[in-house]
């Protein structure tokens, strides 16, 4: 009811004890594109889904290698998200410099995550209208980290952000319990199913995806198009239901019936969009 | 201008070398204002209270590193229970030679890193790597103002079961290896250590090669006091010996009637 009378500072409470600004600013992150991060005692895995605006351009990167052993992927205004990147890259040279070690990333997420809390305490700044999965290793193993707008974060097993994430979440709930243990290809496979429940129902083609890895004697790397394609064709899943038998039987219907006329277009559709780098 | 008054100053120096053999601690400032324009008033030209060699190997269990405990004040020896090796944090020993008043300045650096490490309360920790990253980039950065932390240091530590050992000098030479010696270690100890150290010495043995070698020093470094300390360093933890002295062995027969068979001594 207040809401138009106490949201246009972002250094103004509501009656109600809410700072309005740094709530649109989590809406900000809702309304980007989906993306998932989860991880096993090794290896941390992020996908999100990449759509390009149109045919003729290409699409935005959400993807950042901060360093060989942190990446960060991120939904929202990408334009900040960007930005931030180059803070993170920035700290885990200057302290890699220093210290011929790299960054515990635990201590660069919490870094970000007062960096974030400053533009929530000025009356001349806005939050960051971003959400940052933040992936790395450190001497206590794999960590996936979620940076919020409002200077919080959170550690997690497995979390989705952005548009259509609460599918992602659904799938991962239900398969977190056999992550830690997971092996690295089961990881990327898990993370692709996820990005699938947020298509709801579009084809997945590594066109429209993007995923990422790290793991104990792997360093952070974008997987490449052929790479991730080949995977989805392997573990079956442009489009069919998952070799593991899901009891909720979303999409199937749907999906059977395209699944014929999509897997002869599947090759030539890796040559869709002309601005894919 | 400013390059061409160090350079001033440093060919000043020169000048003041030939004409004193060492740098004294009677050596006065007015002297050197009347060569330098500017008013510096921070820089270490010269040592004051200096310590000697530190020693340092890697054995089977971690590292084992030794140092005496003299103060000299120039030519004499004025302190000699100067405490040159200290611990810092949970995984590092640091051991110092040089101006002494720098290496305090040092801990008290070593001390804010360790505390601010320590405030993360996070489950990492600064290990002797990044310690011996930390201070190279300390004591390069005073070389290039011209104001030297003048101490050469001995970094050593064990971390997740990784021994390091490292040392660094006054203008930021940094290097690691199996065993390091600062000053006249450098040529009177590193040469047993190319002899005899082992990857495998127990810390018996380790110890034995120490006190060999600070033996020697004590022999023929003027600097070297018989008052040592020995530290230890493994995963499980550090120890600090207490101060002990060495035997030292005189009876050589050339001393033993010295003058027989030289005319007109006595």
């Amino acid at each position: 009811m207040f809401r138009n009378q106490y949201d246009t500072d972002v250094t103004t409470w509501s009656p109600a004890g809410r700072l309005f600004q740094v709530e649109y600013a989590m809406e900000a992150v809702k309304q980007g594109s989906a993306a998932i991060g989860l991880r096993s005692k090794t290896h941390v895995v992020l996908a999100c889904v990449n759509k390009a605006n149109s045919e003729l351009s290409s699409h935005q990167r959400k993807i950042f290698k901060v360093d060989d052993h942190i990446g960060v992927a991120i939904a929202g205004l990408t334009a900040d998200g960007r930005v931030l990147s180059r803070y993170m890259r920035s700290e885990c040279i200057n302290y890699g410099y220093t210290y011929e070690s790299p960054l515990p990333v635990g201590r660069l997420v919490v870094q970000l995550a007062d960096k974030a809390q400053v533009c929530t305490q000025r009356s001349w700044k806005r939050p960051y209208g971003v959400g940052l999965l933040v992936a790395g290793l450190d001497e206590s193993g794999a960590h996936l980290y979620y940076n919020c707008p409002s200077g919080n974060y959170f550690e997690y097993q497995a979390f989705a952000i952005g548009s259509r994430s609460q599918a992602a979440k659904t799938y991962l709930e239900r398969k977190f319990e056999k992550f830690p243990e997971s092996s690295r290809d089961d990881l990327v496979k898990d993370a692709l199913f996820a990005i699938r429940e947020t298509l709801q129902g579009e084809k997945l083609t590594s066109t429209v995806c993007t995923v990422a890895v790290i793991g104990v004697g792997e360093v952070f790397n974008i997987l490449d198009q052929k790479t991730v394609q080949s995977l989805i064709n392997e573990f079956e899943i442009s489009g069919e239901e998952a070799p593991t038998n899901e009891s909720a039987a979303e999409q199937s219907g749907g999906d059977a019936g395209g699944a014929a006329p999509d897997q002869g277009g599947a090759a030539a559709e890796e040559e869709a969009a002309p601005m894919d780098i | 201008m400013m390059r061409t008054s160090f350079a001033a100053l440093i060919i000043a120096s020169c000048i003041l070398m030939r004409a004193f053999v060492k740098p004294s601690p009677l050596h006065t400032l007015e002297m050197d204002t009347l060569l330098t324009s500017e008013g510096d008033s921070q820089r270490t030209q010269y040592p004051y209270v200096t310590g000697t060699s530190v020693i340092g190997i890697k054995y089977k269990d971690g590292i084992l590193m030794a140092a005496d405990m003299g103060g000299s004040y120039g030519s004499t020896i004025r302190y000699k229970s100067v405490e040159r090796i200290k611990q810092v944090g949970k995984h590092s020993l640091i051991g110092a030679s040089g101006e002494i008043s720098d290496f305090q300045e040092i801990l008290k650096y070593l001390d804010e890193l360790i505390l601010h490490d320590n405030m993360w309360d996070d489950g990492n920790s600064l290990g002797p790597k990044e310690v011996h990253s930390y201070l190279t980039r300390v004591m390069y950065n005073r070389r290039n103002k011209f104001d030297p932390l003048w101490n050469s240091l001995v970094i050593g530590g064990v971390k997740n079961g990784h021994k390091y050992l490292g040392s660094v000098s006054m203008i930021g030479v940094n290097f690691e290896d199996d065993h390091i010696a600062t000053g006249f270690g450098n040529h009177l100890a590193r040469p047993l250590l190319r002899e005899e150290w082992r990857e495998d010495l127990s810390f018996e043995e380790g110890v034995k090669l120490l006190e060999k070698c600070m033996r020697n020093l004590l022999y023929r470094d003027r600097s070297a006091v018989n008052k040592i300390q020995i530290a230890k360093i493994t995963e499980e933890g550090l120890t600090v010996s207490q101060p002990y002295s060495l035997k030292t062995f005189w009876i050589f027969s050339a001393f033993q009637n010295p003058t027989v068979g030289a005319e007109g001594s006595w």
